[in-house]
């Protein structure tokens, strides 16, 4: 019944919707910044000294992919927070009665997360500068980085909207996503190189999405130390290329997920 | 709009045999109902009974387990997009967004029924002026009072002109001052010919705006018709006097045995004799020259045709909630208290 063209202006338009909180409620984009320019500082210049990172390349540059990596995951968990509270507050059901596209409440919710992602990228990048991270190389390359961490953050966002949609109440989203979300960004080369790890750890963290995000943003970047062998892991060695592939995965499975349980779902 | 000239009565709502169980709960048992279009149905039921299901089945937000249920026309579950493009919900509980302006709220949701951007806009604009919110129109709803989240909720449900408008409580919780509005603003979109159907636990609104009511409880009709149909069955008007001193009941009573059709009920707790009887106002009036012939004290004396409360009270064995103020006696004007104050 719908339309491309329907599905695409009511997607604009939940996504205005959503953008609009961000500037309403600039709390929420605040804190969600304040939390990773903390990491940024604390692992420079706190563990700094004591994770040595060898060759050229320092341990800010070496950081800061990898917190980008992290901030944008968690970045993502305010999908399902933010669609669980729709559904609390009776909006879900409000759209629920409208003539408009099925998926245009996931698409909107979706891309004005990935927007507020952008948002945390830039403010984290300019701290970064600060403390000493530079960009070694091209500038297609560098849009390549940030495009790899928000795409993935997007996909990530798709299966938060269906935790949100199955879970119901924001504060219980919130819990269940960080159970998911901690191991998936601490158990990889997010802040140190994956040599420090024990054989069973190091095996999950080897072919860990976040891994290959975080080394794709690294080599992008030209914050890769040459000093650092790549492991002998076809996910490492090809980083974007399993990325994507982890993208289109993630994309495949949970978009129709989540738009099945949204036209489902009732609000109660 | 253009409705035909010509008086068709076709029915905007048809429910038939509705069925919705939630685990071991049934809270739709076979409800049948029809809404004549342009008409106002009012659907009364205590807590629990079951309206909202209807509604949100009627909305398609939920699936029936058995039956069907079309609106203009059109079923509900496989032709779902046109239902939703022909109707307009306000739920029970306002639904609006907190971080936009009550101007942004209805723009949207006229945006997401597909009218055009200026429309949109200028009827966003016209609707804020009659639910009296001009002048809060650029504030984030977050500021606004229940009242005029409730309004603003209403506005957003009529934002593309429905055929059909479905009205889950729409006054719970507002001040009589603002219930009295909303009743206007309701009943004047009725005269305008929209179809409408509205729960509610307030029996007097249901009275006042509902050209047939439909009552449910436990999931099952228990009784529909007009307002005066369904009074009738609770049965006819009585004398109610209420008296000094309670040992001048039964003289009380005795005097007025003449007028009674049926056995007159004393109680002595409130000193208040009831009476049933036929005559109208003449009763009345023959009772009180009756009386006068006593030294029978009388604090008050009134005729008093059955109203909702009492169709209520009758049909499910227990009252509809009321939140305490008191109704008014239908033919005399006397005040009557809600005696049947809140069971929740
Ligand atoms: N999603 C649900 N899961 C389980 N039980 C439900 C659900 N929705 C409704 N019920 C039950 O179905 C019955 C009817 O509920 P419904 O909300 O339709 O009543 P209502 O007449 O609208 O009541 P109220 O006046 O309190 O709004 C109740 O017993 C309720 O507990
Ligand atoms: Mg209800």
């Amino acid at each position: 019944m719908t339309t491309l063209g329907q599905t695409l202006s009511d997607s604009a338009t939940i996504t205005r919707r959503n953008l609009i909180k961000v500037k309403r409620v600039p709390d929420l984009l605040v804190f969600a910044t304040l939390s990773p320019i903390m990491f940024v500082l604390l692992f420079r210049y706190v563990f700094g000294g004591a994770i040595q990172v060898p060759g050229d390349v320092s341990y800010a540059e070496f950081l800061l992919p990898g917190i980008f990596a992290q901030t944008v995951v968690f970045g993502s968990t305010i999908t399902g927070y933010s669609i669980a509270e729709d559904l609390q507050k009776g909006l879900i059901d409000r759209f629920r009665s409208l003539p408009m596209s099925r998926s245009a409440v996931l698409i909107g919710r979706t891309v004005a997360d990935a927007g507020s992602n952008s948002i945390s990228i830039a403010v984290m990048a300019l701290t970064g500068l600060v403390v000493g991270w530079r960009i070694h190389s091209s500038v297609p390359e560098a849009i390549g980085g940030f495009l790899i961490l928000l795409l993935f953050a997007f996909a990530i966002s798709w299966l938060m909207a269906l935790v949100g949609l199955l879970v119901r109440t924001p504060e219980v989203v919130n819990n269940a996503s960080f159970i998911v979300i901690f191991p998936l960004t601490f158990v990889a080369n997010t802040f140190v190189p994956l040599e420090t790890f024990s054989p069973v750890l190091r095996t999950f963290a080897e072919w860990n999405p976040v891994s290959a995000v975080a080394k794709s943003a690294r080599d992008l970047f030209g914050n890769t130390p040459a000093a650092i062998p790549v492991p002998e892991v076809w996910s490492l060695q090809n980083p974007v290329l399993y990325s994507l592939i982890w993208v289109v995965v993630i994309l495949a499975v949970f978009v129709p997920l989540s738009v099945r349980a949204y036209r489902r779902t009732a609000s109660r | 709009m253009d409705r035909p000239s010509v008086v068709v009565m076709t029915d905007a709502i048809v429910v038939e045999g509705l069925v919705k169980r939630f685990g071991a709960t049934t809270a739709l048992d076979g409800v049948d109902l029809t809404v004549a279009e342009g008409s106002v149905l009012g659907l009364l039921g205590p807590n629990g009974a079951g309206k909202t299901t209807v509604v949100r089945i009627l909305t398609t937000l939920l699936l029936a387990d058995e039956g069907r249920a079309e609106v203009v026309g059109l079923d509900v579950v496989r032709q779902a997009d046109a239902v939703r493009a022909s109707i307009g919900l306000t739920g029970q509980y306002a639904a609006v967004d907190e971080y936009l302006t009550g101007f942004e709220n209805l723009e949207m949701v006229g945006r997401l029924y597909h009218l055009p951007k200026a429309d949109a806009r200028s009827r966003s604009r016209e609707l804020l002026e009659r639910f009296d919110l001009a002048g809060a129109a650029d504030r984030p709803a977050k500021t606004y009072s229940g009242g005029m989240r409730r309004r603003l909720d209403i506005a957003a449900s009529l934002i593309a002109r429905p055929r059909v408008l479905v009205l889950d409580e729409p006054t719970t919780g507002l001040d009589p001052r603002s219930r009295l509005v909303m009743w206007e603003f309701i009943a004047d979109l009725a005269d305008g010919g929209t179809t409408i159907l509205l729960t509610t636990q307030y029996l007097e609104e249901a009275d006042r705006l509902a050209d047939r009511m439909v009552v449910i409880d436990h999931g099952r009709v228990i009784a529909r018709g007009t307002g005066d149909e369904l009074k009738a069955q609770v049965g006819g008007q009585r004398l109610e006097l209420t008296v000094r001193r309670s040992t001048d009941l039964a003289v009380a009573a005795e005097c007025l045995r003449p007028l009674a059709v049926d056995a007159p009920r004393l109680d002595e707790q409130t000193r208040r004799l009831t009476v049933p009887v036929s005559g109208g106002v003449d009763s009345l009036a023959e009772g009180l020259r009756r009386l006068e012939g006593t030294d029978v004290e009388i604090l008050d004396l009134g005729l008093r045709r059955p109203d909702l409360d009492d169709v209520f009270l009758t049909l499910t064995g227990h009252a509809a909630e009321e939140n305490g103020g008191g109704t008014t006696d239908d033919e005399t004007g006397t005040q009557v208290p809600a005696a049947t104050g809140g069971i929740r």
